[in-house]
């Protein structure tokens, strides 16, 4: 259980990381290592170099325009979640963050690693696909903007070019008639998600929905939104009558599956976890008018 | 083999500076170079929290964490917590009271912990939901967590809710 040998860089810039990443053959990035120094651990990983991102200041820190949050790579997820920015501008990241690991990992854990790692079960990636989260990208070639997306592209893989490190995520900030949950179900408090699911719902003075994003995570590698589902509910003023209607459809999505969850349990916890997102979001956008 | 670096760091207020291999973790840097063996290792992959110390004043796992990571930080290990070596701090005091602890292994960890919630939460009355959370970060295989959870009750619940089993 140690890790195996390896050279280490720690970088002061994103330009000094940038040509690290260029130069050295079999490199790879480090940000808070909570997944990343367990599978080293492990020894599932073999890699000539890491390059630390933690020594450089830039990659640190939250902030705001008056219609985004800008969070840039490297802010752990216990400053995001203690952030007055988030708590105002974001309020489902911090209901995802309560499910995230212990205090101990969310201290070294950061956004932008466990955007980039994309593990099935985490919470973040489902909050990024629920809010259509824009990630910048940097690379010798300049500075790119992807859709959250279309930089999850499988299990454990993201978008990244070898040369290429994540630099920061821009969320649009919720408005206000929203509301929002993110529930998750596993067999212990901040394990990872066997499913999970993070809602965002808008409504107007008659309480009718006029805007609705769902994500499911753990039943697909990687987050799934259900714009079905969201059209379908777009217009409703009550959930009542949609019980079947979600039931069915969350029934006809595919479904990853192990031995100790095999895919119709997944449904059925889907179907469930569905129904109480959308209910709590909805009761949470009435609330607050 | 990879080039070895040197590092300087602070550990309970002493500067400590060593070459070391960067794939070594924390927890092994502390125990095995500078011979700090109260903290503890259990799982190695950072399920456990035996190994939780203080970076900076932040809990952390430290076998997820590289020695090399904490070049010029400030760490504290359970060997820095109380204020001499005949007096327990009042964490591990409520801790033997409660009977917080039977074979000691996941003790270290806990108190760590334990200590950046006093920071944390200056004062606030902290309810048991909190707590639980808070502490859910430690696996102890002895005690069933009864103990531990009156010995934070203690700390930073409030006296009403003290009960001993």
């Amino acid at each position: 259980m140690k890790a195996p040998d390896f050279s280490y860089h720690a970088p002061q810039s994103c330009e000094q990381a940038l040509d690290l990443l260029s130069r050295l053959d079999n490199a790879r990035l480090l940000a808070g290592g909570q997944s990343l120094m367990p599978m080293l651990n492990f020894r599932l990983l073999n890699y000539d170099h890491f390059i630390d991102l933690g020594r450089i200041s830039d990659l640190q820190g939250i902030d705001e325009t008056p219609t985004h949050i800008l969070i840039k790579a490297m802010t752990s997820q216990r400053q995001v979640e203690s952030s007055d920015i988030i708590h105002r501008s974001c309020p489902l990241m911090i209901k995802a963050l309560h499910h995230v690991g212990h205090q101990q990992t969310r201290n070294r854990g950061t956004i932008g690693g466990s955007l980039c790692h994309l593990d099935p079960g985490a919470e973040l990636p489902v909050v990024a696909a629920a809010l259509e989260a824009e990630l910048i990208i940097l690379s010798p070639r300049g500075t790119k903007r992807i859709a959250f997306a279309d930089f999850a592209q499988g299990y454990l893989t993201n978008a990244l070019e070898a040369d290429e490190l994540l630099y920061a995520i821009e969320i649009k900030k919720s408005l206000e008639h929203s509301g929002s949950a993110f529930l998750e179900f596993n067999r212990r408090p901040a394990d990872f998600a066997i499913v999970s699911i993070a809602v965002e719902i808008i409504v107007d003075e008659t309480h009718k929905i006029i805007n609705c994003a769902l994500a499911l995570g753990g039943v697909q590698h990687v987050p799934l939104r259900l714009h079905g589902l969201e059209q379908k509910l777009i217009e409703y003023t009550s959930l009542e009558d949609m019980s079947k209607f979600i039931n069915s459809y969350v029934q006809t999505i595919e479904m990853n599956g192990d031995d100790l969850y095999p895919p119709e349990f997944r449904c059925e916890v889907a179907q469930t976890i569905v129904r109480r997102g959308l209910s709590q979001a909805y009761d949470e956008a009435r609330g607050g008018q | 083999m990879s080039e070895s670096i040197k590092i300087r760091l602070s550990v309970n207020g002493i500067i400590y500076e060593r070459t070391i291999e960067p794939r070594i973790h924390l927890a092994d840097f502390i125990r095995k170079e500078l011979g700090l063996t109260g903290t503890h290792l259990g799982c190695e992959h950072g399920v456990c929290g035996a190994c939780t110390l203080l970076v900076n004043g932040k809990s952390v796992r430290s076998c997820l964490m590289l020695a090399v990571q904490a070049d010029a930080c400030e760490v504290k290990t359970i060997e820095g917590v109380a204020t001499n070596s005949d007096d327990l701090h009042p964490i591990q005091d409520a801790l033997m009271k409660h009977h917080g602890l039977q074979c000691g292994f996941c003790t270290p960890g806990l108190v760590m912990t334990m200590l950046e919630m006093q920071k944390d939460y200056q004062g606030q009355i902290l309810g048991d939901d909190e707590i639980r959370r808070a502490l859910s970060g430690n696996l102890c295989r002895c005690t069933g967590y009864e103990g531990i959870v009156n010995a934070a009750r203690q700390i930073f619940g409030t006296k009403s809710e003290t009960t001993n089993i």
